[in-house]
Order: C-alpha cells, then sequence, then structure tokens
C-alpha cells in the first residue's frame, strides 16, 4: 500500500545544481499527501532547490519509531497525529524544534502567538487540524443519518460500517452514540467501565464492520458500495465528493478533531534541510494553500483568514473546514494525553476484541 | 576406511617412501578440505542469513533493556533489597534520581512504555512526574507521593523490580495469555486482552483445514495431469503454474474484486436471483476470506508434489490389481493411494508450514475473524514491542519444530518426496 510518489518538479537552481539536496518527508498518502506536496514540496523546491522525496505510510509515528530504534533512519520529516508527536517527543525519539525559527505571521505576529493554543510542541509543529468524521452515500440513504447515534442504528439504517482499524475515534464515537455528551467522554473513557462500555456500543454493529487501515480506503470503500457509512478523514470526504463528484455527505455530528504536525526524527539524514522545510512550509502562505487541495484548517490564526476557493475556483472551502461553527455543534476535540498514554494498552485490548469471534 | 587401508597395506609404500595409508589419508582429508571449501560460502550465507537472526530473535525475545538501562539506582535498590522489602526511602531516593536523569536524557517515556506493558498508566506517571523531577527533595517518598499518589501502588514496583533485570520471561508468558501477578507469582491476563493462546489455535486450525482443502482439490488435479499424455498435461501444467507465478498481492487482491459484497460473484448470484439485493453473502473481510484466498494460493504446493510422485506410477499395477479381482475403489484405495504418499507428505507439510506463517494474505482479505497469529507478530514488530513479537515468533517456531518432530515419528520424513 505504501506507494512512492516522487515529486519530479525539482526545479533545480544553478547555483545548487552541483550540490542537489534531498530529503524525505513521509505523510499519509492520498488527497492529503498531495495537497500537501501542492502546498509546500513544489514551492520549497522552488526556493531552495532541495529535492522533497514523497513517501507514505498508514501512519508514519510507526516507521519513525521503529527506524529511530534500529538506528537506521531515512525519513528527514514525518507527518504525525498529535498523541504521537507528545509520546516520541518524550521517548526522545524525535528532535526538539526551536519556535522562535517559525516564521512570522505577515503582520509580524511572532509565531508563538498565531499559531492555535497548544499547537506547538517541544518537538513537533502543527500545521492542519482535521477530523474523524462519518460520511454516507447519498444515494443509498436519501433521509440520510444526521447523528453519530444514527452510525450504530442498524435498524433504521441498514448496512455494513466501515471504521479505522484502531482504538482511537472510534471509542469516542461509540460513546458520543451511547449518550455521553462530547465533553464528558474522556471522563467516561478514563474509567475501565467507560472502556467497557465503549466496547460493549462497538460489539453492537462488530459483525457489519468492515475495518479500513489506510485514510485512501474509506472512500474507495463507499464508492465500491462495500459499505453504507464509513469513519473518514473529512478531507478524503471533501476530495472524493467535490473533486471527483461523489455522492457522499459528511455528517460533522460528533466529530473528533485532531492535529497533524511535523516531526524530525532523531538522526535524521538531512536534519537541517529538514529543519529549513519544516520553517518554510509552516509559514502563513503555505499553510493557507494547503486548503486549497484539501478540507484540512490551517494550524495559524493568520492563514485562516486566507483561506478561499478550491483548487476548482468555485467551491468555498469554509463550510467544508471542521472548525466552521455550523460543523461544531456536537464536536470532539480529541484528547492528545489521554491516547499518549493509554493507546499502546487500548490497541492490545482492541486488538484482542477485535480477533474474538 | 582410510585407517583400515593402512593397517592392511603397512608394507606398500609409495614411490617416495611414504607409508601408502598415510599418504591416503592424507589425499582424502585434502579432498574433503576442498568440498568444505566449496560449501562453505552456503553455510556462511546460512549461518549469517538464518542462524545468526532467529538466536537475535530467541535473544531479544527474552530481554528489554528499556527500564534496566535508564534506572540504575533502582536496580541497584532491587539488589540489595530482595523482594518482600518495603518499599522505603531510599527506593524512593533511588526513584528520585533515575527520573532525574530521565529528565535530562529524555528518557521517561522509554521507562514508563516498559512498565506499561504490564501496569497500565505507567506511562504518563513516569512523564509526568518527570517532568518535575527537579523539584524533589528529601524526604523523597512524601515529596513524590504528593505529586502523583499512584506511584504507592505494590504492582507497580513488582513491575519495576522485574523490569530492572533485562532478561525476563514476561514477554513468553505475554505471549501465552498470562502475567506476573503483584506478588511476583503467575497468573491468566484478565479476559479481555485474552487473545494469543486463542490465535494459536486458530492459525494452527486453519491451516490444518487449508491443507485438507488443498488436498481434496489438489489431488484430483495432480492425477489427471499425470495420466493425461504428456501434450494435454503440459498445457494444463500450465494452467497450474500460471497463478504460481503471478505475485501473491495480484491474486488475493483479485480475490477481493471476486468476493467482495459489491463484487463479481455476488452480482452474478443477484442477477440469477438466488439470492436477494440485500441479501448479499459475505464472503471476505471474514474467516472465508482467509480460508478460500490462502487454499488457492497454496494450492500449486500441492499440485507439483504430488504429480511428481504420480507420473512415474507405473499403470500396470493398478491394472494388475483390476485383473485380481479389486474393484476399482480398492483397487485406488490400496494400490494407487499407498505409492502417492510421499507427494501427500510432502505437500501437506509444505501447504501447512507456509500457512501457519501467511501474513499478507490474512491482512488484506481476513478483516477481524480471519487474522492469524503472524498478523499479530506483525502489529508488534510495527509498534515497536519487539521482544513481544519475537517470543510469538519463537512460539510459533517452536510449535512448528514440534509438529515436525511429531510427522517425523508418525510418517517419516524418508517417506518425503517433493519431486
Amino acid at each position: 500500500m505504501k506507494k512512492l510518489l516522487v515529486t519530479t518538479t525539482a526545479l533545480v537552481g544553478f547555483a545548487f545544481g552541483a550540490q542537489a539536496q534531498q530529503i524525505t518527508v513521509m505523510s499519509w498518502g492520498g488527497a492529503y499527501a498531495e495537497s500537501q506536496i501542492e502546498a509546500y514540496h513544489k514551492p520549497f523546491t522552488a526556493q531552495t532547490g532541495i529535492t522533497v522525496v514523497s513517501v507514505d505510510a498508514d501512519n508514519p509515528a510507526v516507521p519513525v519509531e521503529a527506524q529511530v530504534k534500529a538506528g537506521n533512519v531515512s525519513i528527514d520529516v514525518a507527518d504525525v497525529e498529535y498523541p504521537d508527536a507528545v509520546r516520541l517527543c518524550d521517548e526522545g525519539m524525535i528532535e526538539p524544534i526551536d519556535h522562535s525559527i517559525l516564521p512570522p505571521a505577515p503582520d509580524g505576529t511572532p509565531a508563538t502567538e498565531d499559531f492555535l493554543p497548544g499547537t506547538l510542541l517541544d518537538c513537533a509543529v502543527a500545521t492542519i487540524t482535521f477530523s474523524t468524521i462519518f460520511a454516507y452515500d447519498a444515494s443509498k440513504f436519501p433521509e440520510g443519518p444526521t447523528a453519530i447515534a444514527d452510525f450504530f442504528d442498524l435498524q433504521k439504517f441498514p448496512g455494513k460500517r466501515g471504521m479505522g482499524k484502531r482504538p482511537r475515534a472510534n471509542l469516542e464515537m461509540a460513546l458520543m452514540a451511547d449518550g455521553v455528551p462530547a465533553a464528558e467522554v474522556y471522563d467516561v473513557l478514563s474509567t475501565p467501565e467507560g472502556v467497557d462500555r465503549a466496547f460493549a456500543k462497538l460489539d453492537t454493529i462488530k459483525s457489519d464492520i468492515i475495518w479500513w487501515e489506510a485514510g485512501a480506503q474509506p472512500p474507495q470503500l463507499l464508492a465500491d458500495g462495500e459499505v453504507a457509512m464509513t469513519t473518514a478523514y473529512n478531507g478524503r470526504i471533501f476530495n472524493a465528493a467535490i473533486a471527483e463528484n461523489k455522492p457522499f455527505t459528511v455528517v460533522w455530528d460528533g466529530q473528533i478533531q485532531e492535529y497533524d504536525l511535523w516531526v524530525i526524527p532523531k538522526g535524521a539524514p538531512n536534519m537541517e534541510a529538514a529543519m529549513e522545510f519544516v520553517k518554510f512550509s509552516t509559514g502563513t502562505q503555505p499553510l493557507a494553500d494547503q486548503a486549497k487541495y484539501i478540507a484540512y484548517g490551517p494550524a495559524r490564526s493568520s492563514s485562516s483568514a486566507l483561506i478561499g476557493v478550491f483548487k476548482d475556483g468555485k467551491t468555498e472551502m469554509l463550510p467544508h473546514m471542521p472548525t466552521n461553527p455550523d460543523n461544531m455543534k456536537n464536536a470532539l476535540s480529541s484528547n492528545f494525553e489521554f491516547w499518549a498514554d493509554r493507546n499502546k494498552e487500548l490497541e492490545e485490548r482492541f486488538n484482542a476484541w477485535l480477533a474474538a469471534n | 576406511m582410510a585407517e583400515a587401508i593402512a593397517q592392511a597395506g603397512g608394507g606398500l609404500r609409495t614411490a617416495d617412501g611414504r607409508p601408502l595409508g598415510e599418504a591416503l589419508a592424507q589425499a582424502q582429508s585434502r579432498a574433503r578440505r576442498r568440498a568444505f571449501l566449496l560449501v562453505a560460502p552456503l553455510l556462511l550465507f546460512v549461518l549469517f542469513s538464518f542462524v545468526v537472526p532467529i538466536g537475535q530473535l530467541l535473544v531479544s525475545a527474552f530481554s528489554d533493556d528499556d527500564f534496566a538501562r535508564n534506572a540504575p539506582a533502582l536496580g541497584a535498590w532491587f539488589e540489595a533489597n530482595p523482594r518482600g522489602t518495603p518499599i522505603d526511602e531510599g527506593a524512593y531516593a533511588a526513584l528520585a534520581a533515575d527520573l532525574k536523569a530521565a529528565k535530562e536524557n529524555r528518557t521517561a517515556g522509554q521507562m514508563g512504555e516498559r512498565i506499561n506493558y504490564e501496569v497500565s498508566g505507567a506511562r504518563s506517571l513516569f512523564t509526568s512526574t518527570a517532568r518535575n523531577a527537579d523539584k524533589f527533595e528529601p524526604p523523597y517518598r512524601e515529596s513524590i507521593l504528593a505529586a502523583r499518589a499512584e506511584w504507592d501502588n505494590p504492582r507497580l514496583w513488582e513491575s519495576m523490580r522485574q523490569a530492572s533485570s533485562s532478561v525476563t520471561p514476561n514477554f513468553f508468558l505475554a505471549a501465552v495469555d498470562l502475567r506476573r501477578s503483584e506478588t511476583g507469582g503467575i497468573e491468566r491476563a484478565p479476559e479481555e486482552v485474552r487473545v494469543y493462546q486463542m490465535l494459536f489455535v486458530r492459525t494452527f486450525a486453519l491451516s490444518a483445514l487449508i491443507t485438507v482443502l488443498c488436498l481434496v482439490l489438489g489431488y484430483p488435479i495432480a492425477h489427471l495431469l499425470a495420466t493425461l499424455p504428456l501434450r494435454y498435461s503440459n498445457l494444463l501444467m500450465i494452467f497450474v503454474l500460471l497463478p504460481f507465478w503471478t505475485s501473491l498481492l495480484v491474486r488475493t487482491t483479485s480475490w477481493i474484486v471476486l468476493l467482495q459484497s459489491e463484487g463479481v460473484l455476488n452480482d452474478m448470484l443477484v442477477g440469477l436471483g438466488v439470492i436477494g439485493d440485500d441479501g448479499r453473502i459475505r464472503m471476505i473481510y471474514n474467516q472465508t476470506g482467509t480460508i478460500v484466498a490462502m487454499t488457492h494460493i497454496l494450492l500449486p504446493f500441492m499440485v507439483l508434489p504430488l504429480y511428481s510422485v504420480m507420473r512415474p506410477i507405473p499403470p500396470s499395477y493398478v491394472r494388475a490389481a483390476r485383473s485380481l479381482g479389486a474393484t476399482s475403489w480398492t483397487a485406488f484405495r490400496r494400490i494407487y493411494v499407498p505409492q502417492t504418499m510421499p507427494g501427500v507428505a510432502a505437500g501437506g507439510l509444505l501447504v501447512f508450514i507456509l500457512a501457519v506463517g501467511y501474513y499478507i494474505t490474512p491482512a488484506l482479505v481476513g478483516g477481524a475473524t480471519g487474522q492469524l497469529i503472524s498478523n499479530l507478530i506483525a502489529f508488534h514488530f510495527e509498534n515497536s514491542n519487539w521482544s513481544m513479537a519475537a517470543a510469538l515468533a519463537s512460539l510459533l517456531l517452536v510449535a512448528v519444530l514440534i509438529l515436525y518432530w511429531l510427522y517425523d515419528r508418525l510418517i517419516g520424513i524418508d517417506n518425503l518426496k517433493l519431486g
């Protein structure tokens, strides 16, 4: 599944011709990696002459950890989720990033104030906020599901369900569907009874779930008619619906917001160029540009003001952003502390639950 | 033999006057050395690509020094104070010292992670306590417990005691759904995380089933191939070999196309009116998917050894049996089948051992219930819990070796004919 995308548009400047440099950036593939190539990689190469090789993984935090542990690092920059960034930083697997090197906003606001609260970590810089939502095929359900509870309602909305093959987001959605208000989800999930309750709710649809592993899979499952609805990253559904004209509708109720962040693995082969890349791509303009290609919100306030239309030139991006007030009526912010601590343990339980008949 | 010649021909000498036996022994040992040199590259290759990695695997299944390496002070305290000693000020002082060092080296996460395998929540306890490690002052016990009361947990300390030695059987225990209790004894893991015993059983049961299916499907094919005239059988052989030469991934994904609920087979059944549009059968992303795809993929490993054994069997034996009054069934059962046993044994062993370690096919088409133990080994490798992966892999290796031994005892490895 891990396909290699090589950006071939290296406009290698004359001056750099002799020592053409190259960095490897690992991301999540599909429409998301595409948006990064357009908004970050290509302009970066044009400006610095450093070629950017984009490689994909189902979750880049996994190869980063494995490579650092094995002492054989080939990734220069990786795009990881918040809890993984916190965990990798705690374990000394990624490099600290000095926030003062990050470019200020065009009006001079320093980066530390311009970035949304909590999006600058000791070893990571956020680029986008995305959300895990569920989406359905509108041609199958004209009177579509509107609430997260509908996802778990096989009577009212029969058909297979697609879900990510990991506990994160699934457990929260299960609890919200079970009637837990968004504000209390993590309080409930912190208790053993709460975890039991979430798994019990998942049990009610377990035999109808098809599990996906890569972010590019859920739109495919929907398009194939293999599932009637699926959880997904909102940008992937947006891309299928708008760019590929698929009849997919996003249900924002019970959405779970998270961040994606750049990290630099310890021992990255091109450390300096990697830092340059992080610096460049987290500038106001590149972050705003990315929203032209995918419906993920930029992590800088100064970029939010610049969000306009999709690359097709007519679709307004704001209504498709997870942070749009209309979409925020019942939204949950993923609790990174909870997942940094409990992910491995809940993954074990999830595996056991999954494998049991 | 050289000695025998040397004794018998004690009087004989070569042209240069040496005893003949001695000269012969020397020449033979030279030939042996030369032969050894010829196979030496292969031996080295096997050593470095097989023996050494498996040795490393076994070693890493027993050891994990993420905690021990980063907690020298605690290690010393545990050494000086045997199990049962109350956790006193000295222990907390050691903890404070180690956490302080962990803060500087950013290793608290690693330490916590190792303990977290056994005590949930330990990871955050380590990282959050280490963040304030500079502020701890004597008496450390009060100071640390004031920061996080969770440190006063006997299970946590027992787990740290075990982790302070880098050699541990705990991964093997975990690999069979056991764990250490608070007092250091062994108990079963909580029910909701038990998975490995069931998966081992499932892996072997499914592999056995797949082997039987391959035999049932492969035997007639091989028989047909072996009895047809060569020009037809060669053509048919291509049909066996073509999928064999096709990439594993391609074959697996084509099964997805065929079997998925909007796939070819379901569409056909709906079109024929056998099933309704909402009654589409789920044939993939479950155990059925794993069984179907793996049977197909492993079938050539059954057909080829069977064919190579059946081909040279002279048809005259069965004819003789028939002419002596045996029914065709009796002649087949008592004359033909026993002659094909070496092929059945070889094909069965090949298919079974390949199936036990299969990974990519169950990962792609197995959904949740069609996963095998190899998928969990891959999961642990991916998540950098190498010791756990190694422990599971070693158990799998041992299980296969035991089966192989049993097989040798029951059927005899000499009866195996691969072609």
